[in-house]
């Protein structure tokens, strides 16, 4: 009896406490709520919305994948593949919708619809990880490359299903409405994004949270071990394939209503590409790392691109600098820099870092420069770069030596900033 | 021993290539029996525990539990059908805390599987269980720390604690105490004989106090062979056993029993 009494006494003083409890696995979830309801309040334009409605799926594409890499340890080349399937399935749900007379598809809520995506990304993660989570490490990556580049091939061979080149199309405002929105106009389709990238966050977060959850966590780290406590490691990393590919086709689903198209392209490798940029600028250790990275990307995708053709160079180097200098990717930087935050010494460091970063900005300036006087050269609109109003002919010697200069003063100014801080 | 083996191998050989390291080992296990398997370094003791655990298939020969087949079944089954192992080089999950490592000892033993639907923070009976187990070993006020800063022998005895967590009644421990020091040997072997109280343990271990002092039985293996199994006294007196491991008397402890 006594006994009894002591275990489950210290049951409740093992592991965090309710008020960590709180703090690190619901108060974020509020915040992220409260976020998503405010937002709209303060009178965004229809770009604004629009691209906001872009980082939620975004959000939840590369959280999906890193359920993959992150938790389970496997580096997938070919996740757009659940993303289009689901997306795919959703989209001819959408016309099913629209031209059902009763039926279930005649009471089918448009708003519903990525759970349609869900189930079409977890069949497909179903059917396609059963070869392919025979293989953990390289094996399986080189597996996804394969299945990506023929799923690819595959969508542009079966028109009747992949609708060819131009697609599948179809009109979101069918169908029976749910919380009194048609999804007519953005900022309706705006509320729908914010419904299920937050449900999608959470359902994703809980996973983590269970005991298949936890597996693939020790399947990643130790997967000989996991054999030995009844586990097989074949069968959770199956497990949390079908996981992640149904929440891909759930990302597939929302961007079908968003977009009301999907196209072979969704499937290819360029998305596979950027969900795995997307997730490791973010931090793929990190839960939230994989949303701070969508955040980022879809927001230089969507205005980047505009300010500058040699856009996709910019992201590769961002890529590169941040595998070089922070494999912890976003998140990484936000949590070492809090905690440092509170530690003596904490100013002189944030001194430092400032001074770094400020050498840092000098350093990326000049290559600005010489890409962006590099582009004009080659695609011979023979227009000139103008930073702040100074003209830099790219066929003029002294614009290649400023870009020149800056680099070197930043890289310098870099090396002198962090060995000073190393020293310390 | 009238009673039927709990663990029996008939003929096991296992051959990697050109090397023959196990070459036709026959033994039985009794139930409750706590069985030390001694030999010279690279004897074959870790293969013969793996080629029992499932980590090996065996080249020929065969090898029961309770009356199954298990040789050329895969370990996770053999470990659901109550046969558990610890590593001789610590095989721990070290990105986890010592308190979710004993966790995944004891998830699947509770009946959880590859369950996803239920937040494993919820789950009582395994709370508890890990608990117990955590006290029992003495690492619960480690249970918070992260798996990877334990010390050395810290991490060896939650290698033990993983190993006992899913309440397996045959037990297999490879070097459990391998560069302990004395005390914390002593500390490890006591915890080993009231964690496998009432169950089947196969010991390798090469400090002949403790062997001497734990086990019911004892094999000697030497090039993949058993060249003898018996009662401690019969191994301490063999001619064979002396002459090929045990070598000169001094190394005998126990000479008062
Ligand atoms: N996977 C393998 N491939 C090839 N040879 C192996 C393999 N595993 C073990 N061996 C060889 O088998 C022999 C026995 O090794 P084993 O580890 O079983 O010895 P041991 O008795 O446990 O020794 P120790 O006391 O050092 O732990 C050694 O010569 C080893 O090199
Ligand atoms: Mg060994």
């Amino acid at each position: 009896m006594n006994q009894q009494g002591t275990v489950l006494d210290t049951v409740s003083d093992l592991g965090p406490s309710r008020r960590a409890k709180f703090t690190r696995r619901v108060l974020p979830f509020i915040i992220m709520a409260v976020l998503l309801i405010v937002i709209p309040m303060l009178g965004p334009s229809r770009t604004a919305l629009s691209l906001l409605n872009a980082i939620g799926i975004n959000i939840v594409f590369a959280l999906s994948f890193n359920i993959l890499l992150g938790q389970t340890g496997l580096l997938s080349f070919g996740h757009a593949v659940y993303f289009g399937l689901g997306g795919y399935t959703a989209m001819h749900a959408m016309n099913w919708i629209e031209y059902a007379d009763g039926g279930f598809w005649g009471s089918y809520p448009m708003f519903a619809l990525p759970l349609v995506g869900f189930a079409g990304g977890a069949f497909a993660g179903a059917l396609i990880g059963w070869p392919s989570c025979r293989r953990a490490g390289i094996p399986f990556s080189m597996i996804s490359l394969g299945i990506a580049e023929l799923v690819a091939a595959t969508g542009l061979i079966f028109v009747s299903f992949f609708g060819g080149e131009e697609g599948i199309t179809g009109d979101r405002m069918n169908g029976v409405e749910m919380f009194g929105l048609n999804l007519g106009q953005v900022h309706q389709v705006y509320w729908f994004i914010a419904f299920w990238t937050f449900v999608g966050t959470v359902a994703m977060y809980a996973f983590t949270r269970t005991p298949l959850g936890r597996l693939t966590q020790a399947v990643r780290d130790n997967p000989q071990r996991v054999e030995f406590v009844g586990y097989d490691p074949q069968q959770v990393r199956y497990l949390a394939f079908i996981a992640s590919g149904g929440f891909a086709g759930l990302a597939g689903g929302m961007s079908a209503v968003n977009y009301e198209i999907f196209t072979p392209e969704a499937l290819s490798l360029a998305p596979s590409g950027l969900v795995i940029l997307m997730a490791y600028i973010g931090g793929i250790r990190y839960f939230a790392g994989p949303i701070l990275g969508a955040i980022l990307l879809t927001y230089m995708q969507t205005n980047l691109s505009d300010f500058s053709e040699a856009w996709l160079l910019y992201l590769g180097l961002l890529f590169i600098a941040m595998v070089l200098f922070a494999p912890g990717g976003l998140a990484g930087v936000v949590i070492d820099v809090t905690n440092r935050l509170g530690k003596p010494g904490a100013v002189q460091q944030f001194v430092k870092g400032l001074v770094a970063v400020a050498t840092g900005m000098i350093a990326f300036f000049g290559v600005v420069i010489l890409i962006e006087i590099a582009v004009r050269l080659t695609n011979g609109h023979g227009e000139v770069f103008q930073p702040f109003g100074i003209g830099l002919p790219s066929t003029s010697l002294m614009s290649w030596a400023i870009g020149v200069c800056l680099v070197a003063i930043g890289v310098f100014g870099l090396k002198f900033t962090t060995k000073q801080v190393g020293e310390r | 021993m009238s009673e039927p083996p709990v663990l029996s191998l008939r003929d096991v050989k296992k051959d990697f290539g050109p090397a023959k390291v196990i070459q036709g080992v026959t033994l039985d296990i009794a139930p409750g029996e706590r069985h030390a398997i001694i030999g010279p370094n690279g004897a074959g003791k870790s293969t013969l525990f793996n080629l029992i655990s499932g980590l090996y298939r065996p080249t020929s020969g065969e090898i029961t539990l309770r009356g199954k087949t298990i040789s050329g079944v895969k370990p996770y089954r053999i470990n659901r059908m109550g046969l558990s192992r610890s590593f001789q080089v610590s095989n721990i999950f070290s990105n986890m805390s010592v308190r979710e490592n004993v966790r995944c000892g004891v998830l699947y033993s509770m009946g959880y599987g590859y369950n996803f639907w239920r937040n494993i923070g919820n789950l009582i009976p395994v709370q508890e269980k890990t608990v117990e187990i955590l006290d029992s070993v003495g690492l619960i006020d480690k249970a918070d720390q992260s798996a990877a800063l334990l010390a050395y022998a810290d991490q060896r005895t939650l290698e033990i604690a993983i190993t006992i967590a899913s309440g397996a009644d045959v037990v297999l421990m490879d070097e459990p105490t391998a560069g302990m020091s004395h005390s914390e040997t002593d500390r490890a072997i006591a915890l080993i004989k009231k964690a496998t109280q009432g169950k089947t343990l196969l010991i390798v271990e090469h400090d002949m106090g403790v062997v001497f002092g734990l086990s019911d039985r004892i094999s000697v293996l030497v090039y993949g062979e058993v060249i003898a199994t018996g009662l401690p006294e019969e191994i301490r007196n063999n001619a064979l056993v002396r002459e090929a491991y045990l070598g000169d008397e001094a190394e005998l402890p126990g000479v008062e029993a």
